[in-house]
């Protein structure tokens, strides 16, 4: 009961500030905007794809995906931030719960990106994506999980490092193998099976696969519930290790 | 109010290969007692954040005990966090948001409902005087502004215990005695105030009672008028001219029976503490004199707390 309240006030102090600054808001469009445009193209032909219907019901998921794994795992920086301002050392001389300073920080990030998911759906959809609006619910929730998770992820990492500059080459050189290996910009289909044996160990991999069951309308596909089972799981797991460095590390 | 016994903190840092043990504090023992302004006086790197820090729950002490406000630091961290206010060195605020949404929403860190912290929020605006920005943004305050608001976010809850971690470094004079005037305000409504200053004019001035860090430790304990009257007597500030050497001058005057102790603080010249200045002149004079030395100029002052951290420690803080 605590932990919600004081997580609420966290997340609305946070989304505050978020609204005041909406710059993220933009870049954010933008950016996957491009590849919306200037990519998907390109895919059509490689994938030989009839139309961009087809095109972009394997591209998008992939896009999504990319946007909230990333953008989570960038978030750390705004920890660092208000940690070398002094604003999270105010608040923990005060009753409130330690983790719902933590979470509250990780659901506004979670929100921002899933502000910027609905944008780009929206925007892909006079392109001619289709998705029946219960799977694409489902998608969302799935999303929402994995932005929890690279966030949480993300305020460890950054415990961890500490410093800025240090934060950047440790969170590109866990996310580049992680993209690659997750089938994100062409689907793992296409790769030798050496390749897919690997990716399979990548949890990443799996949530991309069930992004994409539920964008091409198959919600009995076994790769959806997989995909929550484990994203679920592991959710957990990287708020319960980011929590536990935040308790012990914030000093 | 606030009792340590043996507090003790260090910090291992590594320089190359080579591990380095800080002793941050070492070993503090201090008590201040309810409704007091204490204040902590000490050169940089003393210990005092770092004490300030472990008093406030933000860093697990390596050893010693602690009670803060009735509630003992390690058994009960939380108890200790609803009673006391913590101003950081660095203060913390927001710089988008204004100084009445801070207020607001630390008040509801606190655990105040919204009503009741809004109105907190009005009520602090009108003590600390913060009307004229307080709907402004952060990052629009001067340093005095911000110091305040830090201070007023520091109560907003009404603690029985306020910890201050230098509130005026970087202030202008009126600034100062304008956060002086404020916290004497909140000793008067019954607050124990714990401030951290490397000012002597400042611990002079404000504190009741005064202890003085250094490396770790307490080397001096006592309200300013005690500490000072340590140092009976007088000093006397010799000032020599370009041609004649300290080291000359010093060692005519050793062996004067009217000397306690002599230092030669970097600054130049020599500081003489005697037993009474007015009477100890003349005689100098004369032994300067016979060893061939001119003094440019010689200056009769009381001790300060400067001469008592000189005297404990053999440096000076000015
Ligand atoms: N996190 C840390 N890691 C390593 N050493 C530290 C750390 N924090 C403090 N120290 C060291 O502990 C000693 C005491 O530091 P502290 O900040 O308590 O001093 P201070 O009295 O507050 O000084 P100042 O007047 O400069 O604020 C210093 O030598 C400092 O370098
Ligand atoms: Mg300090």
């Amino acid at each position: 009961m605590k932990l919600a309240r004081d997580t609420w006030l966290v997340f609305q102090r946070q989304v505050l500030l978020m609204v005041r600054t909406p710059v993220w808001l933009v870049v954010g469009v933008v950016q996957p905007l491009f590849y919306l445009l200037l990519f998907a193209p390109l895919l059509k032909q490689v994938l030989g794809a009839g139309s961009y219907e087809e095109a972009y019901r394997i591209y998008v998921p992939g896009l999504l995906a990319v946007l909230v794994i990333f953008g989570g795992l960038f978030t750390g920086f705004s920890l660092l931030g208000e940690l070398r301002a002094g604003i999270i050392e105010r608040s923990r001389v005060t009753p409130v719960s330690r983790l719902a300073l933590l979470l509250g920080r990780a659901l506004r990030e979670v929100l921002a990106l899933m502000v910027q998911a609905v944008i780009i759906t929206l925007l892909a959809l006079p392109f001619g994506l289709s998705v029946a609006p219960l799977d694409l619910l489902l998608a969302y929730l799935l999303m929402a999980l994995l932005a929890l998770m690279t966030s949480a992820i993300s305020y460890g990492i950054a415990l961890l490092v500490r410093s800025d500059a240090a934060l950047a080459p440790v969170v590109n050189t866990v996310a580049q193998p992680i993209a690659l290996l997750s089938g994100v910009l062409l689907p793992l289909a296409l790769a030798p099976q050496w390749l897919r044996s690997i990716a399979e160990w990548n949890p990443f991999y799996w949530a991309v696969e069930g992004m994409r069951a539920l964008f091409a309308g198959q919600v009995g596909d076994s790769s959806v519930w997989q995909s929550l089972l484990i994203v679920s799981v592991l959710t957990v797991v990287a708020v319960w290790w980011s929590a536990r460095l935040f308790a012990e590390r914030v000093r | 109010m606030i009792e340590t016994t043996g507090l003790r903190k260090s910090y291992q840092s590594r320089k190359g290969r080579q591990a380095t043990t800080v002793d941050a504090v070492a070993g503090l023992d201090l008590s201040v007692a309810a409704g007091e302004i204490y204040g902590f006086l000490g050169p940089n790197g003393a210990g005092k954040t770092t004490t300030l820090r472990m008093l406030a729950t933000l860093i697990r002490p390596d050893g010693g005990e602690a009670t803060v406000a009735g509630a003992d630091l390690r058994q009960d961290p939380a108890g200790v966090r609803r009673r006391i206010g913590y101003v950081a060195q660095g203060g913390g605020t927001t710089d988008t948001v204004s100084g009445r949404e801070e207020l607001v929403h630390q008040a509801r860190l606190h655990g105040i409902g919204k009503a009741e912290a809004g109105q907190r929020a009005e009520r602090a605006i009108t003590a600390f005087e913060l009307g004229e920005f307080a709907d402004r943004p952060c990052q629009t305050y001067s340093g005095g502004q911000r110091r305040r608001v830090d201070i007023a976010l520091g109560v907003i809850h009404s603690p029985g215990v306020l910890f201050l971690d230098e509130p005026t470094v970087g202030l202008d004079p009126a600034s100062r005695a304008q956060v002086w005037q404020e916290i004497r305000r909140l000793r008067g409504e019954g607050m124990t105030v714990f401030v951290t200053t490397h000012y002597l004019d400042e611990a002079d001035a404000l504190c009741d009672r005064i202890g003085i860090i250094d490396h770790g430790g307490i080397v001096a304990e006592g309200t300013p008028e005690e500490l000072k009257q340590e140092i009976s007597g007088d000093v006397l500030l010799v000032g020599l001219t370009d041609g004649d050497s300290v080291e000359k001058a010093a060692g005519a005057l050793r062996g004067e029976p009217a000397l306690h102790r002599l230092e030669t603080p970097e600054d130049g010249g020599l500081r003489l503490y005697v037993r009474d200045g007015a009477s100890a002149i003349p005689q100098l004079l004369r032994t300067l004199d016979g060893a061939g030395v001119a003094p440019a100029t010689i200056q009769l002052q009381r001790p300060s707390l400067d001469d008592v951290f000189l005297a404990r420690t053999g440096r000076s803080l000015a």
